[in-house]
């Protein structure tokens, strides 16, 4: 790799440290956020393990998780491998370096901030957004931040075409941006409670606007630029078909963006605009899957290197669960579906399905692969991985079966009706049958969680052994070189 | 040219690739989600809606900062068993003074759109404090710390300025006697007026 670099004058080294730096704030989001979750599965089976604080009470901790674990982990995660990736691609080191930094640092500390004023009862309500207006000034700077670096390391890249994974990356920076925006709009009254500018039905209608966009170009678009430069770079294979993935990006940003109303199924918003985002959430299984295609043909011809290398294992499980819950989205915007997996835990499994099957196992499989490549050492443990695998998988099965058993007999149950037309069960008989479910649940959560606290330790291990490399752009074929490089020897 | 070479444009230029996204990801949200913006139907309330008082709207900001909406939705769905277990379906009409709208995504709890007058206050309090002592088994975390707590008069007549920014019809009077509103009541209180309005505009012998 040394021997192919374009320069090694130290002015040109990667700054690789910005990215080590976020991986390990990364980690620690994913434990805590984690280990929130997993209390809260516990305070639904024990509800008095709230032990009567107001901030340990479900309805404030519940957005701590969802905030902690997207935002905290997933963001964190974003960051690191956006910086990593966008500087190889582009044959430069980062734009701006200390702007990166700023945005490393102040993204952590706007999350540790931001989750102790959820507990104090600080709360939009909007789902994934329920941050007060304080803080979603503080994330409109640092995500304007973070496209400053990420598109001035574009512009003044070295190679002419840009590659796949940062219009994603490019994608996440830009609709983020404009759906977080639009949906913050709000009126303050004093530092911790502001109202909405939009009312009712309106209000709906962008919340999840926001929302689905929110897991589209984020959850999805995001870890999808994540997949397009870690996957092949793990396989050591090229991408399948680039002229696929194009296709793919176009279709996906352009569809994405109607399929939210789907969350609002028979409400009190217009009809035309709910059949609109069936119509859409179907159309956008096929990009999603052209993705999936794209993934699994470029890892065909490296099955071998499954055995080995748990890394690589990981992110083709995620693959597998990423096709599984772009399935099911689709399915379940379907109105007669959706009639019974509605307001159930069908949605909570649906989420997780993503979330921990797709979102956490592909950062999973990228850390592992990029720890040691930044720390010029070998992983501490590949045993150990490999145990971390099975949980993991393990983890996310029963979490995922747990909640469509649950979810399904809530829906049925909760419609059920008998033949001259009365309800046959109670709300809270329907309730208190859930409770092995959601032991099995938190059996699940454990699982996964004590999974992810394996992988710590063993990254922990490995950046102890090793020391960031000075790393330097690779050489750029004349046909391709763009700006500094055209002046450079090659 | 080509799809193609249109395309390799596009994939050789930052500036081009950026304002592709704009245009292709807004196209979503300018046909679709400004026009429900700007519909004024959704906007209009419905017959006896009003916007909340002021003991009401410090209860419902309680609602928020303990987060009820996370287990409990206020939207019942125009079905038979929907209809019967919580009573009439939802209108768009009925929410236009609601910011922001707490429709929530999960049910844990039931839905609690019509909650309003069905049961006492007492039961209210009661259940609040010690879910398990009215529903056995009930999941519900209890909230002894709302009956303990004077209910805070400071900002309200900020909230309802802010309120009547966004175009509810509030009268001078009406903030001017806010905070005196206000005086002496605890949490609960408030917050279990707000329950005894919900979805109360709507007559159950009148619409379906």
């Amino acid at each position: 790799m040394q021997s192919e670099v374009l320069t090694n004058s130290p002015d040109e080294r990667f700054d690789d440290a910005v990215v080590a730096t976020l991986v390990g704030f990364s980690v620690a989001w994913a434990i805590l956020a984690m280990a929130v979750g997993v209390y809260l599965s516990a305070e639904l089976i024990w509800s008095w393990l709230d032990f009567g604080q107001p901030w340990l009470s479900f309805g404030r901790l519940r957005p701590v998780h969802t905030t902690g674990v997207i935002f905290g982990f997933g963001i964190s995660a974003l960051m690191a491998t956006a910086f990593y990736s966008v500087q190889r691609t582009s044959h430069i080191r980062l734009f701006m370096p200390r702007l990166a930094w700023f945005c490393c640092y102040g993204w952590q500390v706007l999350m540790v901030l931001g989750l102790w004023s959820l507990m104090a009862g600080w709360t939009s309500t909007k789902e994934y957004a329920e941050l007060e207006w304080p803080f979603d000034i503080a994330i409109a700077i640092l995500w304007v931040s973070f496209g400053i670096v990420f598109f001035g390391t574009i512009a003044k890249r070295r190679i002419r075409p840009i590659y796949i994974s940062n219009w994603f990356y490019g994608g996440l920076i830009i609709v983020i941006t404009m759906i977080h925006i639009v949906n913050s709009l709000a009126i303050p009254v004093g530092l911790s409670k502001s109202y909405s500018i939009y009312a009712g039905a309106q209000d709906a209608v962008v919340q999840w606007w926001y929302g689905h966009n929110a897991v589209g170009f984020l959850l999805t678009g995001g870890f999808l630029g994540m997949l397009y430069y870690f996957l092949p770079k793990q396989a050591n294979q090229p991408l399948w078909s680039y002229r696929l993935s194009i296709l793919a990006f176009w279709a996906f940003t352009y569809t994405y963006i109607w399929a939210g109303p789907h969350h609002l199924h028979y409400s009190a918003i217009p009809e035309w605009v709910q059949s609109l985002a069936v119509v859409m959430s179907l159309i956008l299984l096929a990009p999603s899957w052209a993705t999936l295609i794209n993934g699994v043909m470029t890892v065909s011809k490296a099955w071998e290197k499954l055995r080995v290398d748990p890394a690589l294992k990981f992110i083709v499980l995620s693959l597998a669960f990423y096709g599984l819950a772009t399935f099911e989205g689709p399915m379940m915007a379907i109105r007669s579906v959706n009639v019974i997996s509605h307001f159930t835990d069908w949605t909570v499994g649906h989420v997780h399905s993503g979330a921990l099957g797709w979102n956490a196992m592909i950062t999973y499989g990228t850390f592992y692969f990029l720890v040691p490549r930044l720390f010029n050492c070998e992983l501490y443990s590949t045993r150990l991985a490999n145990i971390h695998f099975w949980l993991a998988l393990g983890g996310t099965m029963l979490y995922i079966l747990a909640m469509w058993a649950a979810g399904v007999s809530q829906g049925l149950l909760w419609l059920s009706v008998d033949e001259i037309g009365e309800l046959q069960f109670s709300f809270k008989d329907i309730m208190a049958s859930m409770a092995p479910y959601y032991g099995l649940r938190l059996v699940a959560g454990m699982i996964f969680l004590g999974g992810t606290v394996l992988m710590a330790w063993n990254l922990f291990m490995t950046m102890r052994s090793g020391v960031i490399v000075d790393r330097y752009p690779a050489r750029v074929e004349s046909e391709f070189a763009m700006g500094s490089a055209v002046r450079m020897p090659s | 040219m080509n799809g193609l070479t249109l395309h390799q444009k596009l994939e050789n230029h930052a500036g081009l690739l950026i304002f592709g996204i704009v245009v292709v990801a807004a196209m979503g949200g300018l046909v679709q989600v400004l026009p429900s913006i700007f519909q004024e139907s959704l906007a209009e309330a419905s017959e006896n809606v009003r916007p909340y008082t002021a003991v009401e709207l410090a209860g419902r900001d309680l609602y928020i900062r303990e987060g009820c909406h996370v287990c409990h939705t206020q939207q019942i769905r125009p079905l038979v068993a929907e209809v019967e277990r919580y009573g009439p379906y939802s209108r768009a009409g009925e929410f236009v003074y609601d910011r922001p709208f707490l429709w929530g995504s999960k049910r844990t709890g039931p839905d609690l759109h019509r909650v309003g007058g069905r049961y006492t206050d007492i039961w209210h309090e009661v259940h609040l404090i010690d879910p398990r002592a009215v529903v056995p088994d009930s999941i519900m975390p209890a909230y002894p710390w709302l009956a303990e707590r004077q209910l805070e008069t400071g900002d309200i007549a900020a909230r309802m300025r802010a309120l009547q920014t966004l175009g509810h019809p509030y009268t001078e009077e009406e903030i001017a006697g806010a905070e005196a509103a206000l005086e002496g009541l605890r949490e609960i209180d408030a917050l279990i007026v707000y329950l005894q309005m919900l979805g109360t505009s709507i007559p159950e012998e009148v619409y379906p």
